[in-house]
């Protein structure tokens, strides 16, 4: 009796001493899982022969280079190069700029900030249908500027297959300007007033405080802003979708959709998965580097 | 923070333009975020005649709600005509036990990765930190074989299961910093004391972590609620969340294009996550900062 008691002691303080191990457990192994056993799934099926169902048989590189021959992907990675860069360079100057003049003791900051990122709180696809009825060419902005007398206005974007990707780049914008200048705004309040004292002591003007002082010192925030608008630039979808749909035809697919279209409509498995490892590989290139920077970086200052 | 006045050389009527200029700046941007808002409200409450007549910032000269009522009860997704209500609670059914197992279970991680530190927690923490960021593309066809198998495909619970598994990391990584910050020495008296892992969670960890549970469940809500390629990936027909109900309304080919309609019912997807917003701002941007920065 007593031995018994004295083993199942010595197995609660056994588990006491695991429960932490116990706990994190589900979620480690659902994210072994979900998280890389997907990926390496994902990555197979792209070595292999799946059309409209998932196979086994091994295709080698068949997949790649079906893929990298298609028109269309090539239409999406430079959509990418085109929507990505605008997208980071402006939301970076508009975040930048609203964050300065919002640092300025401005009276009604507080409303000022909540209309300036409640675009954030929004769905894409809430952004991307008001921003299709706003740039219809039929009743929207260029009907408006018709009313206003300027009858020559011209603005139709939308369904001109040259120009579909840019009304994503400034739905984009508008959606996600605001998180930038919220970003920028914290780090500003963070720099130290006594180091912007001493250089207007010596007698520098405001806007070398700004550019001398104050932006450089604040650069790590541009290079998360970036890490961030890039990650979602490559996962952006759901806007796309809503507003242009990739069209007119195929001229504004971005590889999210892309992806999404071999995959789910077009019976394409293989080279579904083979764009979406591609889509894997571009995030991993720009994220890897920069985490292990910041650990690195963490470690080093505590 | 520097400043224009008191930072400035310069003569006092010279300020005095400036901040005149850095106010019509703000406002001009102001109106640029809202400007949309506005053109989607007005136009949700015009008729649509009233629609093609006017201009797109008129406001409506007869308001009418029959555009809201019809979004919420009459419009057609698919060939289904029931309204978008149907979807909302939905969404609401995924929503709510999604962002409740998600937050508890990074809540009780985070308590195990800093206050019961085990050998190679670093390691399993950087390990599920990686799910934050990957491009979700990669997962979607396994993701819909395994909900097949699980008999779980087109249904609530399957999306309550992806988005718990793909918030896990974020949720984790939120409570996991919060609670790095609090002292060791709160855990180590109280297992002096005699209290158990549990016991030290319930009574001591979770009453100190309000504010960070409030932005875990923000955060998550906006992400599950305004989600669109789970929805449509894995929820077609009459289980798809708002979102995917939303743009199969708007892009809808047959019949009059109702704009009115279209706007009522992105009015509708956007409030929950819009009301949270103002409610909690300040939590909305905690987490979002949180989120995207670091670990």
């Amino acid at each position: 009796m007593g031995a018994s008691q004295s083993t199942e002691s010595n197995l609660m303080a056994s588990i006491q001493r695991h429960l932490s191990k116990i706990v994190v457990a589900p979620s480690f192994a659902a994210s072994l899982f979900f998280v890389y056993g997907f990926i390496l799934w994902t990555g197979y099926m792209a070595f292999s022969k799946s059309r409209m169902l998932p196979v086994w048989d091994w295709a080698g590189l068949r997949q790649y280079e079906r893929l990298w021959q298609m028109e269309r992907w090539h239409v999406a990675i430079e959509n990418l190069l085109i929507f990505g860069g605008l997208f980071i360079v402006t939301c970076l100057f508009i975040g930048c700029l609203l964050a300065v003049l919002l640092d300025q003791r401005i009276r009604a900051e507080g409303a000022l900030r909540t209309i300036f990122l409640y675009p954030m709180a929004l769905s894409f696809i809430v952004t991307g249908t008001v921003w299709k009825w706003l740039l219809n060419p039929g009743l929207g902005l260029e009907s408006m500027m018709h009313d206003l007398g300027w009858t020559s206005f011209k603005f139709d974007w939308l369904v001109n297959s040259d120009m579909a990707i840019y009304t994503v780049v400034i739905a984009a914008v508008w959606q996600a300007s605001g998180f930038v200048m919220a970003m920028f705004l914290a780090a500003l309040r963070g720099v130290d007033q006594d180091i912007i004292r001493a250089a207007y002591m010596d007698g520098a003007s405001l806007p070398r405080i700004y550019f001398g002082i104050i932006i450089p010192s604040i650069r790590p925030v541009f290079l998360s802003a970036i890490v961030v608008l890039a990650h979602l630039a490559v996962k952006s979808f759901d806007l796309v979708i809503a507003l242009t749909g990739g069209g007119p035809g195929y001229s504004s697919d971005l590889p999210a959709t892309f992806m999404y279209t071999m995959a789910f409509q077009r019976n394409q498995l293989g080279v579904g998965a083979a764009s979406a490892m591609m889509m894997l590989a571009t995030v991993m290139a720009i994220i890897v580097p920069y985490l292990y920077s910041e650990l690195r970086g963490g470690k080093k200052n505590g | 923070m520097a400043d224009i006045q008191t930072y400035s050389h310069d003569a006092g009527w010279k300020n005095t333009v400036l901040r005149g200029l850095l106010y019509l700046v703000l406002i001009l941007f102001a109106a640029y975020y809202l400007f949309p808002l506005i053109v989607m409200i007005a136009t949700s409450l015009k008729s649509l005649d009233e629609i093609r007549e006017g201009s797109l910032i008129s406001l409506p000269r007869v308001v009418t709600f029959d555009a809201w009522n019809y979004a919420w009860n009459e419009a057609c997704v698919g060939v289904e005509c029931t309204g978008i209500k149907i979807y909302f609670w939905n969404s609401v059914k995924m929503a709510i036990p999604a962002v409740l197992i998600s937050t508890f279970l990074g809540a009780i991680n985070g308590y195990a990765l800093t206050k019961w530190r085990f050998k190679g927690a670093n390691i399993v923490f950087a390990l599920l930190l990686f799910g934050c960021f990957i491009p979700f593309q990669v997962v979607l066809l396994p993701m819909s074989q395994v909900l097949g198998k699980l008999g779980l495909a087109s249904s609530t619970p399957g999306l309550v299961l992806v988005h718990v598994v793909y918030g896990l990391c974020f949720t984790t990584l939120f409570f996991r910093n919060y609670y790095v910050s609090i002292p060791d020495e709160l855990v180590k008296a109280a297992t002096i004391d005699g209290a158990g892992f549990f016991t030290i969670f319930w009574r001591i960890i979770l009453p100190i972590s309000t504010p960070i549970i409030v932005v875990s469940v923000i955060w998550q809500f906006t992400q599950i609620w305004n989600d669109f390629l789970f929805g449509a990936s894995f929820a077609s027909g009459a289980n798809a969340p708002m979102t995917v109900a939303l743009n199969n309304i708007v892009n809808t080919t047959t019949g009059v294009k109702q704009y009115n309609v279209d706007m009522a019912a992105a009015l509708l997807t956007g409030l929950p996550t819009l009301l949270v917003y103002v409610l909690a701002g300040k939590y909305f941007v905690r987490g979002l900062t949180a989120g995207s920065v670091k670990g």
